[in-house]
C-alpha cells in the first residue's frame, strides 16, 4: 500500500506508540482488502461497548499515548447514576463503566453515549468519507445520507479516529456501492415495525450482496430506515442498501444498479415476514417488563409511546432508551412526565446489552426490536417481539397474547 | 496422504486443528465463553462447541462491537477456535481477528470446499497462504 510521508511516519512511531498501533492495524486491514492507499476521514463513530475487549483496547491505546485526531462520537454503555437509584450495580461493573468513560474521555472522544449519532450530532453530507462503526449507523450513513463508510468495527473506527485516515476500499469506492440484488417487496409494509421484519428476513437470502428494494413506500420515517439498517446487520452483514425513490444513490432502478442488470431477484412476501416474526419471538404469555430503544428511540418514537400511555396505567415497568439530547427534549415537552405518570421511564446513555439490566435476567419482556431480543440471549432475557402499539397494550395488561 | 490448497492471509499465524463447518454466517458473541458452545437460536451449529476447532464459515455477522467482545472472551477462557476460514471477509471480522491475533484466511479454491468435511485434520498457514488437509 502506498503511504504518504506523514502516514509512514505514523507507522514508524514518530507520532507515538498509540498512533503507531492504530496505523499498523489499518495497514493490515488495507492489505487484506487490497487498498492502494489511505484517505482522510472527516467524521468517526466508535461503537463503545463497555465490555472487556472494548476496555482492553481503548486503555491499551490511551496508555500508549494515543489521542484522536477526529473526535468520534461513541455508543452507550450504561447510565451508572440512574441504575444505582433503581437497582444494585456490582462493584466490578461500576469499575468497568467508570474506566470505560475515563478511557474514552482521555483518548479525546465526544461523549455522546448514543447509538444514533447520525440523527443529531454526527451528520455527514453526501459523499463525505467517514469511519462509522455501530450496526445501525453504518447503513444509515451509506444508504440514507449517501456519505461513505465501510462497516467498521469499534476498534477499526477508533484507529481511524486516531490516525484521521482509513484505507481506501469497499464502500468508499463508486463501483462497490452498486446494487446487486433486487428485492421485490410484495409484503404489506405499512409501519416502522414492518421494516424490522423486512430487515431481518432479507440477509439469509442475500449472501453478502447489496440489496435494492423496490415496491416500498416512498415516505419512510427516519425510524423505519433506522430499523431496516439495524436488523439487516443483526441477521446479517449489510453495510449499504438502496430503496428506489428514497435513498440518494437510487433515484431509479438503473441508477441503483449503475446501469447493470440485477444478479438475482428476491421476492419478499407477507408470509416471509410472518415466518421470520414467529421464528425470532419468544413464546407469548405473562411479561415482566417492556423495553424500547434498540437502536435508541428518536423524539417522535418517544412521543408515540407517551401518547399511547397518556392517562393510563402500566402493569409492568417500561423503559425507553435514548440519547441524552432526546431525553432533555422529552423532559421539556412533557413526554417524560406523561410516561412516568403511567409507570414508565426514559433512560439515556444506556444500551440493552449491558450488565445494568441484571435485575431482568431470567425474566420475559416485550420489545419492538429483534436486535434487542437477539443480543440479550447472552443475558438470559426473553422477549416477545411486537409492534410498538401492541407492546404498550401488553404492558398495560402484563401479558402478551 | 495430504492435499494442499492455496489461500490468502487475512490475519497472520500458523496452526493445526480439526475442522468444523458452519453453513450459516457466524457471530462470536452468540457463543458461551465458558464452554465454546454456540447458543444462537436456529443456528446450524446451535449446541455444538467451537473450542479448538478450525471454523469454516461464509461470513461474519452481527454488530460492530460484539465480534471482538465475543472473540476476546473466548480467547481469555481458551474456548475459542484455533483459526477461521472464510469466504467473504468483512471489516468487523477482519479487524477483530487481527487485534485478537486469531489466524484467518480467505480466497480458498472451490475444490477445498468440495473436499473438506467435519473432523478433518487441517493445517492453516496464513503467512504462506497454504491449507493442508491431513489424512
Amino acid at each position: 500500500m502506498q503511504l504518504t510521508v506523514e502516514e509512514q511516519e505514523m507507522l514508524d512511531g514518530k507520532y507515538g506508540k498509540g498512533t503507531q498501533i492504530a496505523m499498523k492495524i489499518q495497514v493490515a486491514l488495507g492489505e487484506v482488502f487490497d487498498a492502494p492507499k489511505m484517505v482522510p476521514v472527516s467524521r468517526t463513530h466508535v461503537a463503545l461497548s463497555n465490555q472487556e475487549a472494548d476496555l482492553w483496547f481503548v486503555e491499551k491505546l490511551v496508555n500508549a499515548g494515543a489521542r484522536c485526531k477526529i473526535s468520534p462520537t461513541v455508543n452507550p454503555g450504561f447510565n451508572l447514576e440512574y441504575f444505582q437509584c433503581i437497582t444494585t450495580i456490582s462493584k466490578e461493573d461500576e469499575q468497568t463503566i467508570r474506566r470505560t468513560r475515563q478511557a474514552y474521555k482521555d483518548i479525546g472522544a465526544t461523549l455522546t453515549f448514543d447509538c444514533t449519532p447520525y440523527l443529531e450530532k454526527n451528520v455527514p453530507r453526501f459523499g463525505e468519507i467517514t469511519a462509522f462503526s455501530e450496526s445501525s449507523a453504518t447503513p444509515f450513513i451509506n444508504s440514507v445520507y449517501g456519505a461513505r463508510t465501510n462497516r467498521e468495527s469499534a476498534q477499526s473506527a477508533l484507529c481511524a479516529a486516531i490516525t484521521g485516515r482509513t484505507p481506501l476500499y469497499g464502500f468508499l469506492l463508486d463501483e462497490n456501492r452498486k446494487g446487486q440484488v433486487l428485492i421485490d417487496v410484495q409484503a404489506d409494509v405499512k409501519n416502522d415495525f414492518d421494516y424490522q421484519l423486512l430487515g431481518y428476513a432479507v440477509p439469509k437470502k442475500l449472501q453478502f450482496k447489496t440489496p435494492v428494494f423496490v415496491n416500498l413506500p416512498t415516505d419512510p420515517s427516519p425510524a423505519a430506515l433506522m430499523n431496516l439498517g439495524a436488523q439487516l446487520n443483526t441477521a446479517g452483514n449489510v453495510p449499504m442498501y438502496h430503496i428506489v425513490g428514497v435513498t440518494p444513490e437510487a433515484r431509479t432502478v438503473e441508477e441503483a444498479f449503475q446501469g447493470d442488470e440485477p444478479e438475482r431477484i428476491i421476492t419478499i412476501t407477507q408470509e416471509d415476514l410472518d415466518q421470520v416474526h414467529s421464528e425470532i419471538t419468544d413464546p407469548v404469555g405473562k411479561i415482566d417488563f417492556a423495553l424500547f430503544g434498540c437502536p435508541h428511540f428518536n423524539l417522535n418514537q418517544v412521543a408515540q409511546v407517551a401518547d399511547l400511555v397518556k392517562g393510563k396505567e402500566l402493569k409492568v415497568k417500561l423503559w425507553i432508551m435514548t440519547s441524552s439530547l432526546t431525553k432533555e427534549l422529552a423532559t421539556r415537552m412533557g413526554y417524560l412526565e406523561t410516561l412516568q405518570a403511567a409507570g414508565g421511564d426514559i433512560v439515556d446513555d444506556t444500551c440493552m446489552d449491558q450488565p445494568c439490566w441484571e435485575f431482568l435476567y431470567g425474566k420475559k419482556g416485550v420489545t419492538d426490536s429483534p436486535k434487542c431480543a437477539y443480543y440479550t440471549k447472552r443475558r438470559n432475557m426473553q422477549f416477545v417481539i411486537r409492534k410498538v402499539e401492541d407492546c404498550i397494550e401488553a404492558a398495560m395488561r402484563g401479558e402478551v397474547s | 496422504m495430504s492435499e494442499t490448497y492455496g489461500c490468502h492471509k487475512v490475519s497472520e499465524g500458523v496452526i493445526e486443528g480439526e475442522v468444523l463447518i458452519s453453513t450459516d454466517d457466524f457471530c462470536f458473541y452468540l457463543v458461551d465463553p465458558k464452554t465454546g458452545v454456540v447458543i444462537e437460536k436456529n443456528h446450524c451449529l446451535e449446541g455444538q462447541s467451537i473450542a479448538d476447532k478450525i471454523l469454516v464459515f461464509p461470513s461474519g455477522k452481527g454488530s460492530s462491537v460484539v465480534q471482538a467482545d465475543g472473540m476476546y472472551q473466548l480467547k481469555m477462557t481458551g474456548k475459542g477456535p484455533r483459526a477461521l476460514i472464510i469466504k467473504y471477509p468483512d471489516t468487523v471480522l477482519v479487524a477483530s481477528s487481527i487485534i485478537m491475533e486469531l489466524p484467518v484466511v480467505d480466497r480458498v479454491p472451490k475444490d477445498f470446499y468440495e473436499q473438506v468435511k467435519n473432523g478433518d485434520k487441517l493445517r492453516v498457514d496464513a503467512d504462506q497462504g497454504i491449507l493442508i488437509i491431513q489424512s
